[in-house]
């Protein structure tokens, strides 16, 4: 008899292991296939847009693209708090008068004036110089350039352009959290009166706290009735929860604003019960109160759904048992029936917040001025001034947020103890 | 120390669900101190709300429970010191085993100490010590009854009640709880309430059995008693096996009834007959009617074998017999036995005691 240790062959005699193989092997293909579409989607639509957006927030090479002889000349620039030596005025106009030949130079002029205030005039006025062909080649060009203007004197000027040399910078990030480059290469904070992106941060994340807060509060009454009440009923409920659901998020919003106006209905009705003067109409749109409201109304769903799913499995005579066995109606619902919606509360709330920390429409129609949030500053780059790379840095901040928020989450509950549905 | 007779009595209760019927009719149940009683019924006779309205999670529509002679209708579960166990077991999911056991006596504000004394006592009657720590979805079912069952008695409640707490459990385990949970009862004289539609599990643990049907009690005596003696067709069907006959008085005296059947006459016991003309059904238990009967009996026919069934400790052979193809004999399996074949002509005996006359089917 051969021997029982050897490889075992299938019945026509290839090994085992070799035919499982080969069986697997097709079985994984179909599965890989089965999802290739969904990753290449994936991959186009979420992992290159964000490795783009972080490309673009760094990405400083613009100005080392055009001023190359100037930052090989800057090398030798020693002594940084003198003005630098003659070759680099030589370099720096040999780079300028190339970007003017190829109507590059404005460019340049605006991205300088951007590291340091004051540029754009005195390359403006260097350009025109350059154009009546005013400058001598042969003679000193730092003391032409230095005669132009009396900023070209100043060595800040000269350090800006040197601060631009590296192609990658983090300045658009320290730019989201209020802070610079200072010209000696440390991080300072902008005056005080210029620190608008903080506010917003701590804002987005105060309104996304409370909006978080009040859809726990409203929604989990809600989940518990959807939960327990019979069928006929419950179905009702569900459609009332869902309806807003299907409805235009912009129709939504632009409801409140009917709503809460100063002379809209919520206004009228107080007048009408006596609780506010007509000349007094308490301001609820445009501020903070407009943002609440329709947020918290808005994302009650992405709450009373996950928390519905847990409560659904919660079988009824947990809540008996704990009844039977001597606890007060509370001390059941406190000790039984709480702790196993947890996994809910969980999963509802950290929606609710990563939704809301990014929340751009309805802040933008009813929140004014005190009630928009980051991501409202975000779209104010992308469309108004433009400043795509401002906007990508501030963007991936959000994202490394909700990032760390999740991971908290992960650390304080467990993302085990998550029930989406 | 004489034992309440009447521990807890159901007086004159109504439920009704929708308002338009009954689910419970004029139930009037008493149940002694220490007793086990069954609740045994088809699902929807009404059995789990009489217990779900002694436990408090129901409210009778009409009339009174009364606990050790107070009127409980009005306190809430939480106050009626009423221990359950349910259906599904109901054990807190999030909670070890000491967990579940420790939450009646931490409710009830019990000293640490004299809790784990508690729990330990009630973990070793279930025989489960060393469990404490578990989590019941790591308990198997069998396991996870005993906690349940555990749990229910751990704070010395009066009154326990059982709603189908061995339903989900396979055959082998299921009767080896039966006993298990008949003997803590006798170990510790609580009154159990238990409710089943399962009968063979009421014959072997109960001292009283309440067949319920339609809302109503229909008969309430020992397991022996409602098994050799129902007083009704729907006790004789619904307890153990039955061969049924339908027919029509046509004699009558104290102890002996002539009915006629489509083309025959049997004798008959008169349990709930009186007269002559009436309808009956008379009920004959398999096992009383007898192949080729030694002794002289009352009434003995001739059948034909359609169907023989071996079930290892007797075989159950059905007979065509007196116009009817659906009469069963259960014939015990001994080394003297006839060799039965289908299609052979058999005689069958049995006494007019062992056939009662019932209500008309």
């Amino acid at each position: 008899m051969s021997s029982e240790t050897k490889q075992i062959l299938t019945t026509d005699g290839i090994p085992l292991e070799v035919s499982l193989k080969k069986a697997e092997k097709k079985n994984k293909i179909k599965a890989f296939l089965l999802v290739a579409p969904l990753l290449l989607f994936l991959v186009i639509t979420y992992i290159f847009p964000i490795g783009d957006m972080f490309m673009r927030s760094v990405d400083d090479r613009m100005v080392t693209n055009m001023l190359p002889k100037t930052f090989k000349a800057m090398e030798n620039w020693e002594n940084l708090d003198e003005l630098p030596p003659e070759e680099v005025y030589r370099a720096f106009y040999e780079d300028y008068k190339l970007l003017a030949e190829n109507q590059q130079h404005g460019k340049l002029g605006q991205r300088l004036n951007k590291e340091k205030n004051g540029f754009n005039t005195i390359t403006k006025k260097l350009f025109r110089q350059i154009k009546r062909k005013k400058i001598d080649e042969s003679a000193s060009l730092k003391e032409q350039i230095n005669k132009l203007h009396k900023r070209w004197r100043n060595v800040e000027f000269w350090q800006a352009i040197k601060r631009t040399a590296p192609p990658y910078t983090a300045a658009k990030y320290l730019k989201g959290m209020d802070m610079y480059f200072a010209a000696d290469g440390s991080i300072a904070q902008v005056d005080e009166d210029r620190r608008i992106h903080r506010i917003l941060w701590l804002r987005t994340l105060e309104i996304a706290f409370f909006v978080t807060l009040f859809c726990f509060l409203m929604g989990y009454p809600i989940a518990h009735l959807l939960a327990t009440l019979p069928m006929k009923y419950s179905n009702l409920l569900m459609i009332c929860v869902l309806l807003p659901f299907w409805t235009s998020l912009l129709v939504r919003t632009a409801s409140w604003m009917i709503l809460l106006q100063q002379q809209g209905i919520v206004n009228d009705f107080f007048v009408m019960i006596g609780l506010v003067a007509d000349d007094n109409r308490p301001e609820m749109m445009y501020n903070k109160v407009g943002t609440y409201v329709a947020m918290t109304q808005i994302l009650l769903p992405f709450m009373v759904l996950p928390l519905y799913s847990v409560m659904k499995t919660i079988s009824p005579s947990l809540m008996r048992a704990g009844k039977s066995l001597g606890g007060t109606p509370f001390v059941a619902f406190w000790k039984v029936y709480f702790p196993l919606t947890i996994p809910g509360i969980g999963a509802g709330c950290l929606l609710v917040f990563i939704l809301a920390i990014g929340y751009y429409i309805t802040p933008a129609l009813v929140g004014g001025a005190s009630g928009t949030l980051i991501s409202n500053q975000i779209a104010f780059h992308m469309k108004t001034t433009l400043d795509w790379s401002f906007a990508s840095a501030m963007g991936l901040m959000l994202l490394t947020g909700v990032l760390v928020i999740y991971w908290i989450y992960n650390k304080l509950v467990g993302v085990d103890n998550i029930k989406l549905g | 120390m004489s034992k309440n007779p009447e521990f807890v009595k159901f007086d004159k209760v109504d439920k009704s669900y929708d308002g338009k019927v009954l689910v419970v009719k004029d139930l009037q149940l008493n149940i002694a101190e220490g007793e086990f009683i069954t609740m045994l019924g088809p699902s929807g006779s009404g059995k789990t709300t009489c217990l779900m309205m002694l436990a408090g999670f129901e409210t009778p529509t009409h009339g009174e429970i009364l606990l050790d002679g107070n009127i409980i209708s009005n306190i809430p579960p939480h106050k009626r010191g009423i221990g359950m166990v349910f259906q599904n077991y109901a054990l807190f999911p999030h909670m070890t085993v000491y967990e579940n056991l420790a939450f009646p006596l931490r409710v009830r504000k019990v000293q640490k100490d004299e809790i784990d004394k508690k729990v330990d006592r009630a973990l070793s009657m279930v025989s489960l010590n060393g469990f404490e720590t578990r989590m019941p979805a790591q308990l198997s079912g069998g396991q996870q009854q005993r906690v349940a069952v555990a749990r229910a008695l751990v704070f010395d409640p009066a009154v326990v009640l059982m709603d189908e707490p061995l339903g989900a459990l396979d055959k082998n385990l299921r009767e080896s709880m039966q006993y298990e949970i008949k003997h803590i009862h006798e170990s510790i004289g609580v009154t159990v309430v238990y409710v089943t539609h399962d009968q063979s599990e009421a014959l072997t643990m109960s001292n009283r059995i309440a067949v319920f049907n339609d809302g109503k009690v229909q008969q309430l005596s020992d397991p022996a008693e409602l098994y050799e003696k129902p007083v009704n067709s729907f006790v004789a069907e619904f307890i153990g096996e039955n061969n049924t006959f339908n027919g029509e008085i046509v004699d009558i005296d104290k102890e002996k009834c002539k009915v006629k059947l489509v083309n025959s006459e049997i004798l008959a016991n008169p349990i709930s007959v009186k007269s002559r003309g009436e309808k009956t059904t008379v009920s004959l238990r398999p096992e009383r009617a007898l192949i080729n009967p030694s002794d002289k009996m009352d009434n003995m026919f001739t059948g034909k074998i359609e169907e023989v069934i071996y079930h290892g400790d007797h075989t159950r052979v059905r007979l065509n017999l007196l116009g009817s193809s659906e009469f069963i004999l259960k014939v015990p399996n001994s080394t003297s036995n006839l060799e039965l074949k289908v299609s052979q002509d058999i005689n069958i005996g049995w006494n007019s005691t062992d056939a009662r006359a019932l209500d008309p089917k």
